[in-house]
């Protein structure tokens, strides 16, 4: 047995929390998403993680999908959830104001939820890692391959967000939705399409979020809250609004956590993030990327 | 916005305290008393949160943790120290209320969702150090043995007793809340609700009202959570995780924020929906609950008190 030094276990967790850290930005950025074109802060963006994660348990592990057809699917049955949501809850309020909205969002997560303790109980489950569970050992750090594809996957809806927004035409008039929408419906955008763009696509990133991590931590129907807390945490430490924000936020913020969790106390883990946030709302509340100007514009 | 009439108000008092004396009479509904002391415990607070609601327009997850506070600091303190329980009730009270202005002093002057998020994250933070500071709290085995409560001699020890203490308690807050909203403190919030601006512009200072609705409904939930630990003696932290702080608010949605007596009968239903009705149904409470707080928000957005209201507006606009 290898001694484990001291630099060694920083290193650890350094690893660990750029892990979490990862999953932490991909909620970020379905938050930053939704608020972009609607101004609406979802509280169900945890739920579609959950959701991401328990569905592909059951595709891949009970019904014995193989791997890229169940993530496949799972990821479009969740960005299905993300389309209904938007039809059946946020639509049809007809005084859109900032606590309907906010009360909305949130009785979406608790049905969601309840979906979730309906099909799959309390339990947690566990998912199959996507290439083995033989740890890598790395300058005295042991790295699970997990851990790799969760920030592969990371790097991947980066870029490919970055592409959609600046090289397509409906990624631009999302863009036009998120900095004008009267000005963007003058010049015959469907605002309405792009708000229901905005759920599939923030669906569709929580859902990769909930398949990657299942399989590190494991998965049940009420993680959804916490993760989103700690996703909105990411989003206000980076700046409301801002894209590289989000993906800094969720990185720094997972390395708090982790190193907080080893160095402090584990059993304050959770509240490491929170934290943050609180720290972050009361003193900066335009975080370390915001505008502040920016956020004077938007209507909430 | 917030208005009540006296009538009703007389009508729904003689009821509330007629009816442990009907209840006993029924061995059906004789545990529907027992029921309606928490359902009189949640009205302290849902009473609060109406006002922050209907009038600052604010949403507070928090204030299951609010309501822990008092739990906690009346089960610690009359159980390790043995203090007098009503001292401890009024400490915790004023506890509670300097913690609330400390997380609602910044918050508040932040935007709509910033309020519910911070005081989202401010519950979490509660529960988690119910759970670990476990020499002080118990941990997640929480508290027993608290003991109950007696006032020169005479023991608030039978359901019949609390009820009348819990509810006697209810209907006093309430009127002085209703008072509360015809003074000048009323009007000035009733000014910010219609237009925050407009408000500003006259001297109205948005902030420190808003501040002032956030910590007076944070003290009542701790007052409701000091009666609550007094009267089961026992408490753990999962009482005052989010869930209970997304159930209030589920119980003003469904009641109406913008009516007083809203916040009660949203109180009485949830109450009953979980300790009678969905008892059987565990799995589909959180379905349920979620499903009641959709339909209000999109079909009902004033919620039960608004509806009589919305039939003679039909009424009226058919003519």
């Amino acid at each position: 047995m290898e001694q484990i030094t001291f630099a060694g276990q920083l290193f650890q967790y350094l690893i660990t929390g750029l892990t979490i850290g990862s999953i932490y930005a991909m909620v970020a950025i379905g938050f930053n998403i939704i608020y972009d074109v609607t101004e609406i802060i979802n509280f169900a963006q945890g739920e579609f993680v959950m959701l991401g994660g328990l569905i592909m348990v059951m595709l891949h592990v009970t019904v014995q999908i193989p791997l890229v057809i169940a993530f496949a699917g799972t990821v479009m049955v969740v960005t299905l959830i993300g389309v209904l949501v938007d039809r059946l809850a946020i639509r049809p309020i007809r005084q859109p104001s900032v606590l309907t909205l906010i009360i909305a969002t949130i009785a979406v997560s608790f049905i969601l939820r309840g979906i979730g303790m309906y099909f799959w109980g309390k339990d947690p489950y566990d998912l199959p890692a996507f290439s083995g569970r033989t740890p890598i050992l790395f300058f005295g750090a042991v790295i699970q391959p997990q851990y790799l594809w969760i920030m592969g996957f990371l790097v991947t809806i980066v870029c490919g967000m970055n592409l959609f927004f600046e090289k397509t035409i409906i990624g631009k008039a999302m863009k036009a939705c998120a900095i004008n929408k009267d000005a963007a419906m003058l010049v015959g955008i469907n605002v309405n399409l792009m708000i229901l763009l905005s759920f599939a696509f923030s669906a569709a990133i929580g859902a990769v979020a909930g398949i990657t991590i299942t399989p590190i931590a494991f998965m049940e129907y009420d993680r959804g809250a916490i993760l989103a807390v700690k996703g909105f945490a990411a989003v206000i430490l980076g700046g409301l609004g801002s894209f590289t924000g989000a993906i800094l936020g969720g990185l720094i913020l997972g390395v708090i956590e982790s190193f907080g969790a080893g160095l402090i106390s584990s059993g304050y883990k959770d509240a490491f993030a929170l934290i943050v946030l609180l720290g972050v709302l009361f003193f900066k509340p335009s975080g370390l990327f915001g505008n502040i100007e920016i956020s004077k514009i938007k209507r909430f | 916005m917030l208005k009540f009439s006296r009538i009703p108000v007389l009508i729904f008092s003689v009821a509330i305290l007629l009816f442990p004396s009907i209840a006993q009479l029924v061995p059906a509904i004789s545990h529907y008393t027992d029921i309606l002391v928490f359902a009189g415990l949640y009205c302290l607070i849902t009473i609060g949160l109406s006002l922050l609601m209907g009038y600052a327009g604010q949403i507070s997850l928090g204030h299951a943790a609010f309501f822990g506070l008092g739990a906690y600091f009346s089960a610690v303190l009359t159980t390790r120290y043995g203090w007098n329980p009503w001292m401890v009730m009024v400490a915790g009270t004023l506890f509670t209320s300097i913690i609330a202005g400390a997380v609602g002093w910044p918050a508040l002057k932040l935007k709509g969702h910033y309020l519910a998020m911070a005081t989202l994250a401010f519950g979490i933070i509660v529960v988690i150090i119910f759970n670990e500071e476990i020499e002080i709290t118990g941990g997640p085995d929480g508290l027993t043995r608290i003991p109950g409560l007696k006032i020169m001699g005479f023991a608030f020890n039978t359901v019949e007793r609390y009820y009348y203490l819990v509810w006697v308690l209810v209907l006093a807050i309430f009127l002085f809340t209703a008072n509360l909203i015809q003074s000048s403190i009323g009007r000035a919030l009733r000014a910010l609700h219609s237009s925050e601006s407009a408000a500003m512009a006259m001297g109205v200072d948005a902030a420190k009202y808003k501040l002032l609705v956030f910590i007076y409904s944070a003290a009542l939930a701790s007052l409701a959570g000091s009666l609550y630990a007094h009267y089961l003696k026992f408490i753990n932290p999962s009482t005052f995780n989010i869930f209970f702080g997304i159930k209030l608010l589920i119980m003003i949605a469904l009641g109406g924020m913008h009516f007083l007596w809203g916040s009660i009968i949203g109180a009485i239903i949830i109450s009953f929906l979980s300790y009678e009705w969905l008892q059987y149904f565990e799995e589909l409470e959180i379905l349920v609950y979620g499903g009641i707080l959709l339909v209000f928000t999109v079909f009902a957005p004033g919620g039960l008190a608004a509806i009589p209201h919305m039939i003679l507006e039909k009424v009226r606009t058919r003519k």
